[in-house]
């Protein structure tokens, strides 16, 4: 063998060893929420196969008593509202700071920027209070006004796609009657699509895989979302690993789903969300 | 930027209501002007402040005091809660377990580098390993949780694993704070590695093909090809991820929760922090910690910033 061929298998060596290391955890999780009680009990390797592959059981256990359903309910609502919401703000913003000059325009740019050093995490505990104070506690509000106030990436999205777009087109319908707001709804809004796309993908994905904030602001069983109802699947289901590899299976499976669907954009999405 | 849109003069601007009058009263058309901008910024900042600015400048206060969070009575202390968080032991400790986090990050930056590169050339399968190390940093972090915990439990996967190469333990791989820490960074570096890859990636992607050519001409080798044109290519991207991990490792919270809860020598900065807040009732004191920990992050940015100017790298 040459110099280059022994390279060459050593790098697919490689791919496929990193294959094996992303792939068996999630596999052997797939196989045990496919077994009996008795089956994760009692036979001592975590790789062998259930010996019904079409026993769902532990799925019909994790939505039912594990309140899947709700978390489900619960994430769409917050997801809808939060993602819609983020667009509108951001999309506002970036028409505002790129298409006007106004007195303390630059004061308003500094505010965001510096803003978007911050992270989200370290400011809770003082955040905490200022949401209780609006009564947003324990309500499905919380989350909603803190993932469309804090998202200062979707702006810088917005931005750039807002510079892109040719003034001229402003002034034309300018000329045609058309007030600032109109600008906004009829041209700049339907130009931003390529950026929405991205935000509602980086976006949409936070949103659903968050657990910090949900954790700390919506505490009641009811209000779950998936994240916070999975995490409680840790109590009552302890030492029960084929239901709690249910839940984990049920919270992947649409995440799989999207990402096989949408994988262009996906892998387009967060380039340009994280390099801004 | 241009911002010539304002030159224009704009009658049309004024608000139908004005329809009335045949020509608009100049000074009215002139607060509309004025104020057009605040009315699209009106919402975002008063998100901004209600929900950045005004929790820093409250934390700041707070922790000067002894505040519980609950009652109306608070204290003004000084700088005490701030010398506690550096002098107590234990609450000290947590900078230590960032170490193990910081140290996963420089592996998962170098492997996330290793597999952008070979994967930037024509390999079989190409996409099929882009999708399969990309995919764990859209899953969600409970079950990312849940299948390490699983993984490594006594006579779980890992062991069954080790058990198939002759390597029979019954170490408990999260039983001691050493061991414990290195799996949960290890889960951290499987988590996150798939993000940097593919920014990696989509960097070396936008560098003209000719480069690679040109440099063949010369007799460059792979690893030339990677020193002289990718890695001075990527340096962007590289140093910005290079500060996100920093500030991520400071403020690990999801995997080292969700799998330890913070048990045996697991807890970090932002775990301590919660529960010092919500569990002990102890703001003033979590306040504290919390500036301590954003003073950090704004410092490692600005360092970065200072080191490395924010230039785009000039290939041609």
């Amino acid at each position: 063998m040459t110099r280059r061929a022994v390279a060459r298998t050593l790098v697919h060596l490689s791919l496929i060893l990193a294959t094996v290391v992303v792939l068996l955890p999630l596999g052997v999780v797939l196989l045990t929420s496919l077994k009996t009680e008795n089956e994760t009990a009692n036979d001592g390797g975590a790789l062998t196969l259930p010996n019904n592959p079409l026993n769902f059981d532990n799925y019909v256990t994790a939505f039912q008593d594990g309140g899947m359903l709700t978390a489900f309910g619960n994430t769409a609502f917050i997801l809808l509202i939060s993602v819609g919401g983020t667009v509108l703000i951001g999309s506002m913003t970036a028409y505002a700071i790129d298409r006007f000059t106004f007195r303390f325009r630059k004061l308003v740019v500094a505010l965001f920027l510096v803003a978007a050093l911050v992270p989200g995490v370290t400011t809770q505990v003082a955040t905490f209070q200022i949401v209780h104070s609006f009564g947003l506690f324990d309500t499905r509000w919380a989350p909603i006004a803190l993932y469309m106030g804090t998202d200062i990436v979707s702006i810088y999205v917005f931005l750039q796609f807002v510079r892109s777009i040719p003034i001229s087109l402003d002034e034309a319908a300018r000329l045609d009657g058309a007030n600032a707001f109109t600008i906004y709804r009829k041209i700049i809004f339907p130009l931003l699509k390529p950026a929405i796309a991205t935000v509602v993908i980086v976006k949409g994905i936070a949103v659903y895989n968050d657990f910090y904030i949900p954790f700390l602001y919506m505490p009641s069983q009811d209000l779950g979302v998936i994240s916070t109802s999975l995490f409680r699947f840790k109590g009552p289901y302890a030492a029960h690993w084929e239901t709690i590899s249910a839940g984990v299976v049920l919270v992947i499976l649409p995440t799989l789903i999207v990402f096989l669907a949408l994988q262009k954009y996906i892998y387009n999405g967060f380039m340009r969300g994280a390099t801004r | 930027m241009t911002h010539t849109t304002e030159k224009v003069p704009s009658e049309a601007a004024a608000p139908a209501s004005e329809g009335t009058t045949p020509l608009p009263a100049p000074r009215r058309t002139r607060t509309w002007r004025v104020l057009t901008p605040w009315l699209f910024l009106l919402a975002p900042l008063a998100l901004l402040i209600t929900f950045t600015y005004a929790p820093i400048a409250n934390m700041v206060a707070y922790s000067f005091t002894d505040w519980d969070g609950v009652s109306p009575e608070l204290h003004y202390t000084g700088a005490e809660n701030y010398t506690e968080i550096f002098t107590r032991e234990d609450l000290f400790q947590v900078f230590f377990v960032s170490g193990y986090y910081l140290i996963a990050s420089v592996i998962q930056i170098v492997a996330a580098l290793y597999f952008a590169t070979i994967l930037s050339f024509q390999v079989r399968f190409r996409n099929f390993y882009k999708g399969v190390l990309f995919f764990p940093s859209l899953v969600n972090g409970v079950a990312i949780g849940f299948v390490f915990l699983y993984f490594f439990q006594d006579g779980g996967t890992f062991d069954t694993v080790l058990g198939l190469f002759g390597v029979h333990t019954d170490h408990a791989w999260l039983g001691t704070p050493f061991s414990a820490n290195t799996s949960l960074a290890g889960v951290s570096v499987w988590r996150y590695l798939g993000m940097n890859f593919v920014l990696f990636l989509g960097a070396i992607q936008s560098i003209p093909g000719e480069l690679y050519e040109a440099s063949e001409l010369d007799g460059a080798t792979r690893w030339h090809q990677f020193r002289y044109i990718i890695l001075p290519g990527i340096k962007p991207v590289l140093t910005l991820t290079v500060i996100l991990s920093v500030s991520g490792s400071l403020s690990a919270f999801e995997i080292p929760y969700i799998m330890t809860g913070g048990a045996t020598g697991t807890e970090t900065f932002v775990i301590q922090t919660v529960k010092l807040a919500f569990q002990f009732n102890k703001t003033g004191l979590a306040s504290a910690a919390a500036v301590v920990l954003l003073l950090i992050i704004l410092l490692v940015t600005w360092v970065q910033r200072r080191l490395v100017p924010d230039d785009r790298v000039d290939l041609v």
